[in-house]
């Protein structure tokens, strides 16, 4: 295969110009908008196809505007600090793809919904957590701990593997309709949680955290519109999940 | 630092696991939730039936007049067929809207405002809805006889 100057060189991606529209706020406020209030800015960034929304996040920051704000770390998938909204579906900007979003429209980027903004696309997370800590997320046992490790089959382990992937993104808390409106509902994620727990054999917890899921603001909120298993990065079937929590608390078997 | 220190701020605390254990009681929102999936199957089988029996079957459309009517309620199946379809879809979608009103209804004298508006409309429709079921009169004494069912003939 010869590549010569003037054709492309093979597997060379094209670099593009792609449109961001960000919804922005600043709690101190700017010139034109009160502190707090929420704007629209576009930007426009030299990128190429196969570049992520994070990636394109960055060059504005570092480029342009180093005044956006927004959370990530890993930037690989696995922490689950850069969930967003991005072209109104809640999605993880380090695994979101330019080439998969249209790259000839705006790209639209926006914080997670249901909880309160605190700047840009960072809001708080802390009733997120609150929920989550609710559901009692650690291991509780009867009796005194064994010499030697607890022992579980492998096909034990697979009834709960699906919610062990959880990595705590609030995409699907945030795009659970339920949520939107009644913050007092738990949310998905911590109904994974609590699934993670109760279907586990080596836990004694179980009844309690039932219980818990069982109150007012549990998994009965809960009207089976699979926007939490689709807005899931990790692909877990989080719908499912809460299915078999109420199939639990339903017949009494876990 | 030590936990004495000022500037020491603690995170946020845990809930201790709480020593209670057993089965867990069905509670009014689990309850709701079953009625919704028992009664949903069931008003599908009541209304297709329904409309079949209505639309379907004899004349279709055409055929339905008040004789027509008066002929099935005639029936104590179709009595018991229509209060049960009354009396379901009644409580199905008053619960239906309940729940709505709990989702975005945030203040709680609105709640109480709307669930109170809410269960006086489904009890209402529920209790007049039974009594035409329950008191129909097929054979109104000075109707025009070519609007009543056949066998009215033999009452007058």
């Amino acid at each position: 295969m010869t590549a010569t100057a003037e054709s492309p060189a093979v597997g060379e991606v094209q670099a593009m110009t792609v449109t961001l529209r960000i919804l922005r706020s600043k709690p101190e406020g700017t010139d034109e908008h009160k502190p707090g209030e929420q704007y629209w800015q576009e930007f426009q960034v030299e990128a190429h196809a196969t570049d992520r929304v994070l990636d394109a996040l960055h060059k504005i920051k570092w480029e342009q505007d180093g005044s956006l704000a927004f959370r990530r770390s890993c930037a690989h998938g696995v922490c689950g600090s850069d969930a967003m909204r991005i072209n109104a579906r809640n999605r993880l900007a380090c695994k979101t793809l330019l080439k998969d979003l249209n790259p000839a429209k705006p790209i639209i980027v926006e914080p997670i919904k249901g909880l309160p903004v605190e700047k840009d696309l960072i809001v708080d997370m802390e009733p997120f957590f609150a929920s989550y800590r609710e559901i009692m997320p650690f291991l509780m046992t009867t009796g005194s701990a064994p010499a030697r490790e607890r022992r579980q089959s492998p096909e034990e382990r697979q009834r709960f593997d699906d919610t062990t992937k959880c990595i705590m993104c609030a995409a699907c808390t945030t795009s659970c309709p339920v949520f939107w409106t009644d913050g007092q509902y738990f949310g998905p994620q911590a109904i994974v949680g609590a699934h993670r727990f109760i279907f586990d054999s080596r836990d004694e917890g179980q009844w309690d955290r039932l219980e818990v899921l069982n109150d007012k603001a549990g998994v009965w909120k809960c009207r089976t519109a699979f926007n939490c298993t689709e807005a899931c990065p990790r692909g877990i079937e989080v719908t499912k999940a809460i299915s078999e929590v109420k199939h639990a608390l339903t017949t009494g078997e876990i | 630092m030590t936990a004495s220190s000022p500037e020491f701020v603690p995170g946020p605390k845990i809930k201790e696991p709480r020593i209670r254990s057993g089965r867990v009681r069905p509670g009014a929102e689990q309850w709701s939730w079953r009625f919704m999936r028992i009664s949903g199957p069931i008003l599908v089988i009541l209304i297709l039936t329904h409309l079949f029996i209505n639309l379907m079957t004899g004349d279709g459309v055409s055929q339905i007049d008040f004789a027509f009517v008066a002929g099935k309620w005639a029936a104590p199946l179709w009595q018991w067929w229509d209060f049960l379809m009354l009396a379901l879809a009644m409580l199905h979608g008053g619960n239906g809207m309940r729940l709505l009103i709990n989702d975005y209804a945030h203040t709680p004298w609105l709640r109480k405002l709307l669930h109170g508006a809410l269960g006086v409309a489904v009890l209402g429709i529920i209790v007049l809805g039974s009594l035409v079921i329950w008191t129909f009169d097929p054979c109104p004494v000075d109707a025009d006889m070519s609007l009543l069912p056949s066998f009215c003939e033999d009452v007058r």
